[in-house]
Order: C-alpha cells, then sequence, then structure tokens
C-alpha cells in the first residue's frame, strides 16, 4: 500500500487484512510484548491543517510504537491563509526527510493533491467532508471486535452525515463488510448516497433505532452552524439527539459509537455517552491498533509481511 | 504592418451562413476587404498578389468568441491582450469580446477606451469589451453604460458575479436599450450556490466537496427570462450547462422573448466525472454537469434553442490552480481549443456544418451587434481555414496563452485551423512542422 487516501478505494480483502493486522498488534500488546519496531529509522510527518487532538495523539503513538519518529504541526487555518502554498509546504517537509505524511485538511482531496505534487506516500487523517478512512477502519474493528462478523449487521449512522468526513469512511468500508448501514438525521443532513452502496436513509430515529446492533452518533459541528441547517441544537436534540430517554428504545447489547469529541446534551446525553453500551473509549485504544496496522502497511509492508508470519499470524 | 493588398484563397469550400453559402470557391481580398467571390478558377490569379491554396481545406468566416478573460489590465499574469489574441487567432476567432472582471473593473469609459486603445496597439485580433453591469461588479448601482458604448463596449455583464439583486438587473435591463446593447446573465442563483464548488448530486457528495446544485442556474435563467418579458431587453445566458433551464430558454424563445443563450465547448463535452481525482483544471462555474445535461446541451445547438458558441476562456497560474480544489479559481482556457472540441459534433453528425460555423460566426455577430461574422463583398476579411480532418494532440507548447490550465492537454483533437486572416492580414499560420502530417 503506498497511500491511504479513502476508504471507498479499499476492497474487502484490503480492508479484513488491516483489521487482521491492527488484532496481531492488539493482540501482541496484551500479552506484555513490544511491538515490533517496523518504523525504526523512519520519520512520518504529522501534518493537520485543522486543529486536531485525538487523531493527531492517536498517529504520534501508533509512530512512537512501532518505533518510528514523527514531527508535525497542528494549526488552524488553511496554508493559503499563512501565505504558502499547501505544495510549498508539503516539499518544504519533504526536504527534511519523511518516509510519509499523515495529513488532515479542511478542503476535500488535499492529501490527494499532496500524494500527486509531492510523489510521497501520504494517509489521509480526514479532508473537508470527503473520508476519513483510519476513523471508519477503527469504527469497523471496534464494531467486528462487539458484534462479531458484520455481515447483515444493522448500523445507524445518526447526525450531520452530510458534512461528515467519519460517515463517508464508514458507509464504504461498512458496507464491504456487509453491514446494513441506515443514514438517519434531518433531510438538510442527509447527502444524495450512491444506490450502489445500498444505504437506507431515514428521518426518525425512533424508527430505526429499535433493530439497531450499534448506533455511531455524529459530531454536531457546532463550528460550522453559521448556514441555515437547523433551527437550533435544542430542537435538533429533541427530535434526533441520543437522550437518555431515546436510548431505552435500544435492544439490549446495542452499541453506541462516537468519533469524538462529544457534545454532551447536544447529540448525545452524558448519560448515553458514560452508559455501559458506550464504546467510546473503546474506539481511541482500537484507533491505535488500526493507525499501528495502516502505518507499517505503507511504511514498511516487506517488515510487515515478515512479522505477521513470524508470530504465526495469518492475515 | 506590410502585406500583400491582394490575397486568392483558391478551391476551398466556403462554409458562409450569413449568405447560406456552402460551396467549394475562390476568395479575393483586396485591402483589407472581400472583393470577389467566385466557382473556382473564375477569378484570375493574376489578380491578386499571393495566392494561397486551400485545397481540402474549409473557408469560414473569422470565428468570433462573445465571451472571453483577457485579464488585462491588472491580472497580467494570467494573459495580456497580446498573448490573449495570439491565442485566439491561432484557435480561428478573429474577433473576441472580453469581460470585465479586470482589475480595475471595466466599469467605466476610461476603462473601456485603456482596452480598445492597448488592443489596437498589441492585439492581433479585434477585440470588444464587454463593459460591467455594475460598479465593481458588486451588484448595487448601474455602471457608466452609456459611457462605455462610446468607448466601444458591446454589451454589457457582470459576468463571474451573477447580479442577485433583481431591482438592479431589471433597470440595467431597461437602461440597455438606449445603446441597444445585450445584457449578459452569469446566472446562478450565489445564495443557493453558497460554496458549492462542483455540480451537486452523489459524486459531490463522494468526493467531499459542496455542491452546486442544477435548480441555482434555472433559478436565475427563469428570473432573466421574466425580467426579459418585463423590459423587452436583449438578454443573453452566458455559458448554459443545465438541461432543465435550456428548456427555459426554449419556451422563452417559443414565447418571442428576445432571449439567446450560449454554450461553452467545455459544458458540451465534459462532464462532472472528470472532478474524481480533483483536477483543479474542470473547476468552474457553473460547473460540469452531467452526461445527460451534456447530450440536451448538443442537441439545443444543434437545432439552434442555444444560439452561439462561446469559449469562456479562463487563463489562470499555477498559484491560482495547484492548490486545494476549494480554493482554486473557477475556469479554464478555451481559445485553441474550441475548434476541435465543437467540429467532434459536425464530426458525429450532431449538428450540421452550416449551424456549426453559424454559431461560432453569424449568431455573436448578431448579439454584440458588430460587423463581421460574413465573407459578403465589402466586408472585412477575417476568414479562418480548417483543415477539418486533421489529427492533432494539444500540448504545452502549443498554448499562446500565458497560463496552461486546461484540462485537455495531451488530449489527440482532430480539426485544426491552418490560417486565420484579420482584416484580410495573416494574424496566423500554421508552421510547418505542425502541418508535417497534414496529408
Amino acid at each position: 500500500m503506498t497511500n491511504l487516501l479513502t476508504g471507498s478505494s479499499l476492497s474487502a480483502v484490503d480492508i479484513k487484512r488491516l483489521l487482521a493486522t491492527a488484532r496481531a498488534f492488539a493482540q501482541t500488546t496484551a500479552t506484555g510484548k513490544a511491538p515490533p519496531h517496523l518504523l525504526s529509522g523512519q520519520t512520518v510527518a504529522l501534518m493537520f491543517f485543522e486543529n486536531s487532538t485525538r487523531t493527531r495523539l492517536s498517529f504520534e503513538t501508533a509512530v512512537r510504537r512501532l518505533g518510528g519518529s514523527s514531527l508535525g504541526f497542528s494549526s488552524g487555518g488553511s496554508s493559503v491563509q499563512k501565505g504558502e502554498s499547501l505544495i510549498d509546504t508539503a516539499l518544504n517537509i519533504k526536504a527534511m526527510g519523511v518516509h510519509a505524511m499523515v495529513i488532515r485538511h479542511s478542503s476535500s482531496g488535499s492529501p490527494a493533491l499532496v500524494a500527486q505534487a509531492v510523489k510521497t506516500s501520504v494517509i489521509n487523517a480526514g479532508d473537508g467532508f470527503h473520508e476519513h478512512p483510519t476513523q471508519g477502519l477503527l469504527d469497523a474493528y471496534t464494531l467486528e471486535d462487539r458484534l462479531g462478523d458484520l455481515q447483515g449487521k444493522r448500523v445507524v449512522i445518526l447526525g450531520d452525515v452530510l458534512h461528515s468526513r467519519v460517515a463517508r469512511s464508514n458507509l464504504h468500508i461498512l458496507s464491504r463488510l456487509g453491514a446494513q448501514v441506515t443514514v438517519c438525521g434531518p433531510p438538510t443532513w442527509i447527502p444524495p448516497i450512491s444506490p450502489e452502496l445500498k444505504i437506507r436513509t431515514a428521518i426518525h430515529p425512533d424508527e430505526v433505532l429499535r433493530d439497531a446492533d450499534a448506533v455511531m452518533t455524529l459530531r454536531i459541528q457546532l463550528e460550522r452552524q453559521g448556514l441555515a441547517q437547523i433551527p437550533s441544537l435544542a430542537e435538533y436534540r429533541e427530535f434526533w439527539g441520543l437522550t437518555a430517554e431515546r436510548i431505552r428504545l435500544l435492544k439490549p447489547g446495542t452499541i453506541i459509537l462516537h468519533p469524538g469529541p462529544v457534545n454532551r446534551g447536544v447529540e448525545m446525553d452524558s448519560e448515553v455517552a458514560d452508559s455501559e453500551n458506550s464504546v467510546i473509549l473503546d474506539q481511541v485504544q482500537n484507533g491505535i491498533y488500526v493507525r499501528m496496522a495502516v502505518l507499517a502497511s505503507v511504511c514498511n509492508p516487506d517488515g510487515l509481511e515478515r512479522w505477521l508470519l513470524g508470530e504465526g499470524h495469518h492475515v | 504592418m506590410s502585406k500583400p493588398n491582394s490575397i486568392l484563397i483558391q478551391n476551398g469550400r466556403v462554409i458562409d451562413p450569413s449568405q447560406n453559402y456552402d460551396a467549394v470557391a475562390d476568395i479575393l481580398i483586396v485591402d483589407g476587404k472581400i472583393a470577389a467571390m467566385d466557382s473556382p478558377g473564375k477569378i484570375p490569379a493574376a489578380r491578386a498578389q499571393k495566392v494561397m491554396n486551400a485545397q481540402g481545406k474549409w473557408v469560414l468566416p473569422g470565428l468570433i468568441d462573445a465571451h472571453v478573460h483577457l485579464r488585462e489590465p491588472g491580472l497580467e499574469y494570467k494573459e495580456t491582450i497580446e498573448t490573449g489574441t495570439r491565442a485566439a487567432v491561432a484557435g480561428g476567432f478573429t474577433s473576441v469580446a472580453c469581460m470585465a472582471n479586470t482589475q480595475p473593473v471595466n466599469d467605466n469609459p476610461a476603462v473601456t477606451a485603456y482596452i480598445r486603445e492597448k488592443a489596437r496597439a498589441v492585439g492581433v485580433c479585434r477585440v470588444f469589451p464587454i463593459g460591467a453591469v455594475s460598479k465593481g461588479l458588486k451588484g448595487e448601482s448601474l455602471a457608466e453604460i452609456g459611457g462605455m458604448v462610446r468607448e466601444g463596449a458591446c454589451a454589457i455583464s457582470d459576468d463571474g458575479m451573477p447580479v442577485m439583486n433583481s431591482y438592479l438587473m431589471r433597470k440595467a435591463m431597461e437602461y440597455s436599450k438606449a445603446f441597444d446593447i445585450a445584457v449578459i446573465s452569469h446566472a446562478e442563483d450565489a445564495n443557493l450556490v453558497a460554496q458549492g464548488v462542483m455540480n451537486e448530486g452523489v459524486l459531490s457528495s463522494e468526493l467531499g466537496l459542496r455542491g452546486n446544485p442544477s435548480a441555482a442556474e434555472e433559478i436565475m435563467v427563469a428570473r432573466e427570462i421574466a425580467l426579459c418579458r418585463l423590459t423587452g431587453a436583449r438578454t443573453h445566458i452566458a455559458h448554459l450547462s443545465t438541461a432543465l433551464a435550456l428548456a427555459h430558454v426554449k419556451r422563452a424563445k417559443e414565447e418571442g422573448l428576445s432571449v439567446t443563450a450560449e454554450v461553452s465547448p467545455h459544458h458540451l463535452t465534459l462532464s462532472e466525472n472528470s472532478l474524481t481525482t480533483y483536477d483543479t483544471c474542470c473547476k468552474m462555474a457553473p460547473p460540469l454537469r452531467t452526461d445527460r445535461d451534456i447530450e440536451a446541451l448538443q442537441k439545443g445547438l444543434a437545432e439552434g434553442v442555444i444560439d452561439l458558441i462561446a469559449t469562456d476562456h479562463a487563463p489562470h497560474g499555477i498559484v491560482d490552480k495547484a492548490v486545494e480544489f476549494d480554493h482554486a479559481a473557477n475556469g479554464i482556457l478555451g481559445l485553441q481549443t474550441a475548434l476541435p472540441l465543437t467540429l467532434d459534433l459536425v464530426h458525429r453528425g450532431i449538428m450540421s456544418p452550416a449551424r456549426w460555423v453559424e454559431s461560432l460566426t453569424l449568431k455573436p455577430a448578431q448579439l454584440l451587434r458588430i460587423p463581421h461574422g460574413s465573407l459578403r463583398i465589402g466586408a472585412d476579411a477575417d476568414i479562418t481555414l480548417i483543415d477539418p480532418e486533421h489529427e492533432w494532440t494539444f500540448t504545452t507548447g502549443e498554448i499562446f496563452s500565458k497560463s496552461h490550465n486546461s484540462p485537455f492537454l495531451g488530449a489527440k483533437l482532430k480539426g485544426r485551423v491552418t490560417a486565420t486572416l484579420v482584416g484580410g492580414h495573416l494574424a496566423y499560420e500554421i508552421h510547418s512542422s505542425q502541418s508535417e502530417s497534414l496529408k
């Protein structure tokens, strides 16, 4: 794998292989062994043109556990506003001798632009409304971890799907794994979706929560509320929020995911975020193994192959 | 400029829709004017100082592009009047009308006069400025329309910045009637476009790019038609891009309203599917639409519901395009690729040669009310010679523009200009290495 730009470009085989690799790292860690230093001598640039805490620290941890070093920045505002073009920024960082770039950017397609212009390995850490493939992979990992094989499992993605790169990556990855995905939210937030993906749509959550095996609640992007999208956050919570009352509709054992950060009391009540159905912190933990799998596949595929064989993992 | 004051063009297929003419003929040019046109061999070669053999070629009235951006004054790093007009003649155009979104904006007689003067000094084809509708393209108050017309403006438009205030647009249309000029509308509802950067649909959703729904164009075209009915002004819709807006134009024409429309070569040939790699050379306003729209636009053009082809030639520098898709400027080069891209519709039998020539000559001349686009005796000898069968590859080496923003670089094209005459002067001729592949 040279790059990871999208979930949509991953086949079911690719996805299963990445998830199995992530599981292998998790098992190694669980037995108290150190993970293999597959990134030894390599430097990964963490280029966050949009503020991030969780994803950046997760990638940083993943790099370190694999014995690599990282450098990077996290800044609000685009490179254009700083006066330097994105391509120039990337060329400069490449000249510092990095082996791969992890990029987050507010404009869709920016990681692809860098991959093409700079000819270096790029991992997309979230671009605009487009995709956030490692989030999609860690969500799939978490779902499989709790629910087993996803074939036929019912997953509801609830909230602002239109502006969600997390949702887009999940639509592709979860449907490739055979899950039956329903997107639910106010009509202003439901985008057109290719019929090929066989995604169901629902407006009212109560209609789809009863049968769900998992509910993935999206973050309401408070910073994007300048446009006329919903009348108020209170109204959103009333009709679409995952409230303490609404989760009573769920079957026992239905798990609740959220990519974070959670706006408690808006898309999800505190009681829900902290409930035993919530797997939000599992997602964070699993994210490290998934990102280790992605980094190792991009930066040292041969070494990864040898390690997996040596450890007796067949992925 | 020293030039032979008489040229004889022999044995070409002359297609001149202004005279319903389509036959092999000889044309004699004397002192920059069409002096005679007759059956092959009827005009003695001795009457001309220079003879051009047009055997196997088409001889057309010089093409007219009613919609280009020459970027001068103010944005000379993208294009100048000199480079833009060189690109024009290389593409077969002998007249271009340039939009007002320069810096400063062409919203007053001084800027119009500057463009005319500069074009006279360094331009290699005719340049007709289009004045702004509103001061500074701000959509708030009328530009000095009369003064601009006095200095040579041939239409008004806030192209690039839709006039959202319907009252101002109404007044512009009413006022334009005093000067018998067309009001050209960039028909997009800017509020509905919002921050859209490509056609809205499944693909924009998949790419995570903000969508610009075709309804934004339909609404504005419907408004312009309503205002045309209200005011009686000559109303022209620039770069039509959707099947449904085309249907509005069709109904307006059936009603007898003074509405005309243009389509760009790229909207006739490229769909939104060109955007899957986030190629900023395919970012434009209005955006590339769907195959269904392309098919409707081709049919609309062939039938004459869409009057004319205009390139919307929009040069941009690398700094404008090699950036994030959201930040990239709108528009692509058009002048040097328009001919082969649209001639393809003739090759494929979608439109007749005469209708194709009309859409690039007579119709834009009528829109701009300029005395060109015809090979009538006495007319200025603006003539374009083309080899409709010549196959070639469009490369950066071919580009006369200052900018290189074209998604057609590397494309194999069929049909090529071999010579362009402006007022009897040979402004462009294909050079020998390019013509070697000619049979």
